[in-house]
C-alpha cells in the first residue's frame, strides 16, 4: 500500500456546515471516500443529500470546515482561494447543467478559457482547443456562438473546455439535467469514451438512468455516504436519429 | 495572461453591449472635450493678452503728476502739473532700477499734408520713448536727442497717420507735414502696432521732439512736465525697486514731509497685464473646475454600468474561476474594462476638444494653442478616474465566492 501511487482523491472526516441565517445547516457529517485514477463514479442523491456541496469540496471550490482531501496525496484541505483556483486549472475540469458557456463568444474561444488563465501562448492555445473539440466531434462548429448551438453541442463545447487542460479529473454536476434524453446519451457515451481513455470522471446526478453509465454509484443522504457500490456500466449507445429530433440551427457562417 | 491579453479581452467585452459602452463613456468624452476645449481657448485668450501688453513695451514704469483741489473739488490725476523737467534728470541720472526716462506730453492737433488733412495726437517725447515702447521704425530715423536740443521741427509718424495723409503706398520720409500749421519734416515712420490694450489705434499717433512741442503745440509751463514721464525699468524684477526708488527720488525733491500723500503717482504697466491675465486665470480655473465635475460624473457612470456589469457577469465570473482565473485576473478584467472606457472616452475627448478649440480660435481671431501637456493630463486623468471608479466594482467581481457566482440567476 505505501509504496502504490496515492489514490486520486482521498477524504478522511469531512464535515462542512453552512450557516443559514440562525441556524447552521450540516451539509457533510464525516464523509470518508477514496476515488482512484481512472473510475467512473456517479454520486446520486435527493436534494439536500450534501451531493451538491461534496461536488464543490472535490472541485476545490470549497474548503470543508473539518478533515482532510488529498487530491493525488496532496491534502488541500487549507488552501488559500489562489491556491485551490491553481489546483482547479491544473488538474480538474468542470462540466455544468447549464452549459455556462460566455454568450456571444465562439466555441473556440470558449474551450479557450482554461487555458488563458494557465497562462498557455495564443498559438497553442488556439491548438490545443482546437483538438479538444475534435475530440468532442464539433470541430466544424469551433466559430459558432453558443447560441447557434444545440443544447447538445453546448454542453459537449463544454466538455472541450473541461478537457482542454488536460485534467486527471472531471466534475460534471447534473450534466444532462438541460439535455434531452438523445443528447443525453450521447453526452454520456462521450464520458465513457473519456474515462476508457483513463480520465477519471465524477459525475453528480439524481438520475437512476444516468447513474447506470458509471462503474460506481455512491449515494449520500444526510450528509453522509450511505451507499457505495460498483456496478457494470451500461455501454451508452446514441439513440438512432428520429425525424421530430432537435436539429442543429442552421446557421449562415 | 499578458496585459495585451487582458486589454484584447476587455475590449470584446465592451464591444458586445456598443451602445452602452459609448453612453457610459459619453461623461467622460464631454469632460475631456471640455478640458481640451477650455484649456486651449484660455491659453489662447492668455497669449492674445500678453501679446498685445508686450506691444506696449516690457517692464513699462509711468509717472503722472498729482491732483489739484481747488474749492474743495478734486482735479483728476494729473490735473495740476507738479513734475519738473529737473524731476525728469533726476530719474534717468538717479534710479538706477530704470533703463531709460522719456516725457509724453500728448495733445490733439489737426495735421496736413498737400492735399489730406487729419485729426490726430500729437506726443512731445525724446528719442528714449522708441526704446520704452519698443518700438521700431519701417523707414527713415527717429528724431535724435540734438534735435530735441535745437527744438528741430522733425516728425516721426505713425502708420495709420502716413495712410490718412499720403496714402498706403507713398514714400513718407522727406514729406512735409504741417501739424497747427507749423511745417515739420517727416523723417521716420514707425511700424504698424496695432491696438493698445485699451483699443486705441496705436498707429494714429505723431512724436515730435519734446522742445518743439513746448514751443510749437502747446505753450506755457516750461518748467513743468505738461504730461507724464514714462521709464522702463532694467528688468521685470527690477519694476518694484524702480517704483520705490522713483518715490524717494520725488518726494525729496518736493520736500514731501514722510507721512503725507504724494503729489504725484506711479504705475507700471505689468500689475495691469497681470489683472487681466489673473482674471483670465479665474476664468480657466472655473471651466476646469466644471470640466472636473464633469469628470466625476462620468466616472460614477462608468462605476455604476461596471456594477451593473459585474451583477449581470456573476455567473461568468463564476465560470471563470471556476476554470481557474485567480482573484487577480478578475480584478484585471473589470478595471482594464473601466479603463478602456474611460481612456477611449478620454481620446475622443480629445480629438473633439481639439477640433472645438480650433474652430473657436479661428473664429476669435486668437493664436492656437494646444498643449501636449493638456492632452497628456485629460487622457491621465481620465484614466485615473477609469481606475478610480473602476476598482471598487472590480474588487467586487474578485471577492465573489465561485459556488455562489455560478449558482447566480
Amino acid at each position: 500500500m505505501a509504496e502504490t501511487a496515492p489514490p486520486l482523491i482521498r477524504l478522511e472526516g469531512v464535515r462542512k456546515v453552512y450557516p443559514m441565517g440562525d441556524v447552521e445547516v450540516q451539509a457533510l457529517r464525516g464523509v470518508d471516500l477514496r476515488i482512484d485514477e481512472g473510475e467512473f463514479v456517479a454520486i446520486m442523491g435527493s436534494s439536500g443529500s450534501g451531493k451538491s456541496t461534496l461536488m464543490h469540496i472535490l472541485g476545490c471550490l470549497d474548503r470543508p470546515n473539518s478533515g482532510h482531501f488529498w487530491l493525488r496525496g496532496r491534502d488541500v484541505s487549507d488552501l488559500e482561494p489562489d491556491a485551490l483556483a491553481e489546483i482547479r486549472n491544473e488538474t480538474l475540469g468542470f462540466v455544468f447543467q447549464s452549459f455556462n458557456l460566455l454568450p456571444r463568444t465562439s466555441a473556440v474561444e470558449n474551450v479557450e478559457l482554461p487555458l488563458l488563465y494557465g497562462g498557455v501562448g495564443g498559438r497553442e492555445r488556439r491548438k490545443r482547443s482546437v483538438e479538444a473539440l475534435e475530440r468532442v466531434g464539433l470541430a466544424s462548429r469551433m466559430h459558432h456562438h453558443p447560441n447557434q448551438l444545440s443544447g447538445g453541442q453546448q454542453q459537449r463545447v463544454a466538455i472541450a473546455r473541461a478537457l482542454v487542460g488536460r485534467p486527471r479529473l472531471i466534475l460534471a454536476d447534473e450534466p444532462t439535467g438541460n439535455l434531452d434524453s438523445r443528447s443525453s446519451v450521447e453526452i454520456m457515451a462521450l464520458f465513457q469514451a473519456l474515462g476508457a481513455s483513463g480520465i477519471t470522471l465524477v459525475l453528480v446526478t439524481h438520475e437512476p438512468d444516468i447513474a447506470q453509465y458509471a462503474a460506481r454509484v455512491i449515494v449520500m443522504r444526510d450528509g453522509r455516504v450511505r451507499e457505495d457500490r460498483r456496478q457494470v456500466p451500461r455501454p451508452a449507445v446514441p439513440l438512432p436519429v428520429e425525424a421530430d429530433d432537435e436539429p442543429a440551427p442552421e446557421v449562415v457562417s | 495572461m499578458n496585459p495585451f491579453e487582458t486589454i484584447r479581452m476587455a475590449v470584446r467585452a465592451l464591444l458586445r453591449n456598443k451602445l452602452r459602452s459609448f453612453l457610459t463613456t459619453l461623461g467622460i468624452i464631454i469632460g475631456v472635450f471640455a478640458v481640451i476645449a477650455m484649456v486651449a481657448i484660455g491659453e489662447g485668450a492668455k497669449a492674445q493678452v500678453e501679446q498685445t501688453f508686450a506691444s506696449m513695451g516690457s517692464n513699462i514704469v509711468i509717472v503722472m503728476p498729482g491732483t489739484s483741489t481747488q474749492g474743495g473739488a478734486m482735479g483728476g490725476m494729473g490735473s495740476l502739473p507738479t513734475l519738473t523737467w529737473e524731476d525728469l534728470r533726476a530719474l534717468r541720472n538717479e534710479a538706477s532700477a530704470i533703463k531709460a526716462v522719456a516725457p509724453i506730453l500728448r495733445s490733439a492737433a489737426q495735421v496736413q499734408s498737400e492735399d489730406q488733412n487729419w485729426t490726430t495726437t500729437v506726443i512731445g517725447s525724446s528719442p528714449e520713448i522708441f526704446e520704452i515702447r519698443a518700438w521700431k521704425i519701417e523707414s527713415g530715423a527717429i528724431f535724435t536727442a540734438s534735435d530735441v536740443d535745437i527744438g528741430a521741427k522733425v516728425a516721426v509718424i505713425g502708420r495709420t497717420v502716413a495712410d490718412k495723409l499720403y496714402g498706403t503706398t507713398a514714400e513718407v520720409v522727406g514729406q512735409t507735414i504741417r501739424i497747427k500749421n507749423v511745417p515739420f519734416t517727416v523723417v521716420g515712420l514707425l511700424e504698424k502696432k496695432g491696438q493698445s490694450a485699451m483699443g486705441q489705434d496705436q498707429d494714429d499717433q505723431i512724436f515730435i521732439p519734446q522742445s518743439t512741442w513746448q514751443s510749437k503745440i502747446q505753450g506755457g509751463l516750461q518748467k513743468f512736465v505738461n504730461g507724464m514721464i514714462m521709464m522702463t525699468a532694467v528688468s521685470q524684477e527690477a519694476i518694484p525697486r524702480a517704483e520705490s526708488q522713483i518715490k524717494d527720488i520725488l518726494r525729496d525733491r518736493h520736500h514731501i514731509e514722510p507721512g503725507m500723500d504724494d503729489d504725484f503717482s506711479v504705475r507700471n504697466l505689468s500689475d495691469m497685464a497681470n489683472a487681466v491675465e489673473s482674471s483670465t486665470r479665474v476664468f480657466t480655473g472655473l471651466l476646469a473646475s466644471i470640466a472636473a465635475v464633469s469628470l466625476l460624473v462620468g466616472g460614477i457612470g462608468i462605476m455604476n454600468i461596471m456594477l451593473v456589469s459585474v451583477t449581470e457577469r456573476t455567473r461568468e465570473i463564476g465560470l471563470r474561476m471556476a476554470v481557474g482565473a485567480r482573484r487577480r485576473h478578475i480584478l484585471a478584467q473589470f478595471l482594464v474594462e473601466a479603463l478602456v472606457l474611460s481612456i477611449a472616452g478620454g481620446l475622443v475627448g480629445v480629438v473633439g476638444g481639439f477640433y472645438a478649440a480650433r474652430a473657436l480660435s479661428e473664429s476669435f481671431g486668437w493664436p492656437m494653442l494646444f498643449r501636449t501637456e493638456t492632452v497628456l493630463l485629460a487622457v491621465g486623468f481620465s484614466g485615473a478616474v477609469g481606475i478610480v471608479f473602476g476598482i471598487f466594482p472590480a474588487r467586487k467581481a474578485s471577492r465573489l465566492d465561485p459556488i455562489t457566482a455560478l449558482r447566480y440567476e
